[in-house]
């Protein structure tokens, strides 16, 4: 049940903030730095989340899946930083970005209290839950709201990552029941 | 210097023992998650090469167990095709990458 509600709060997090809201006016809409911070943060979370579960995973699959996990975003996240070089833009910290973090950390400390089979599952649930609110945000708010043809592909690539890992997610998910 | 030449002659040995006279390489590619072509013919004994052009790690596994090749970033491999068949196969790191090799006799 407690998963079910993180993803409601990560949803709820995602929707709620002021920088993203529903029927958003032109006024409101997230600049690319702003962008660039949520996407990068969101990855950077999930990476954190798999150092923790490489630690205390007992199955080899969500073990294996952790590390899957730390390789690909930090890949997407290196590409990410070269990008903002190239462009010359600074990631700019907002109010979504604050909310992930926020959430994440209690998510960590949650899973923290959690070992053997029961971290396991709970963590990969999470994981399923994370990757959906991330990737909703990609397809309705991040990507149409960047600018930069670049960083628009890039999240492009990042939101077809981490439906994958949705994907994957959910195989492993159904391996542990 | 003998040594090249023997081993000229070896690798000439199995070169022809090993691939028929119209056996074809066929490239497989994986570019920005996506698989192509998504769909493709090829005969037993054919080579299929699998270019992965991503900085992400992929693989080409086949649902049927008859193939599981692993790719690195910006790597490539190649398998020869051994049983005739029409294999999906799929990224297991990324499902959502699928493709359809018909393998013909």
């Amino acid at each position: 049940m407690f998963i079910r509600s993180s993803a409601a709060i990560a949803a709820a997090v995602l929707l709620s903030s002021p920088v993203l809201p529903q029927g958003a006016r032109a006024a409101d809409k997230l600049t690319d730095p702003q962008i660039a911070h949520i996407a990068y943060t969101a990855g950077v979370i999930d990476i954190n989340a798999a150092k923790q579960a490489m630690k205390k995973a007992k199955n080899k699959d969500v073990k294996a899946f952790a590390e899957d996990m730390v390789r690909d975003h930090e890949a997407v996240n290196k590409q990410a930083l070269a990008l903002v070089k190239k462009l010359n833009v600074t990631p700019e910290d907002n109010d979504t970005s604050k909310a992930l973090s926020k959430q994440a950390s209690e998510k960590l400390a949650e899973l923290d209290k959690l070992s053997g089979a029961a971290f396991d599952k709970a963590y990969v649930a999470n994981e399923v839950a994370y990757h959906k609110t991330v990737n909703g945000a990609l397809e309705t708010q991040l990507i149409p709201s960047a600018s930069n043809a670049e960083l628009k592909n890039l999240l492009q690539t990042g939101l077809k990552i981490f439906q994958g890992h949705e994907q994957h997610a959910e195989h492993v998910a159904a391996e542990l029941k | 210097m003998p040594g090249r030449l023997a081993s000229t002659a070896l690798a000439v040995v199995f070169l022809t023992m090993v691939v028929p006279a119209d056996a074809a390489t066929i490239e497989i590619t994986m570019e920005n998650l996506v698989i192509s072509p998504a769909e493709i013919s090829a005969k037993v004994g054919d080579t299929i090469q699998w270019v992965n052009k991503d900085v992400f790690a992929h693989t080409a596994t086949a649902r049927n167990g008859d193939f599981d090749v692993t790719l690195p970033p910006n790597k490539s491999a190649a398998s020869v095709l051994k049983k005739a068949g029409t294999v999906e196969y799929y990224c297991r790191y990324h499902p959502n990458m699928k493709a359809m090799l018909k393998v013909e006799p």
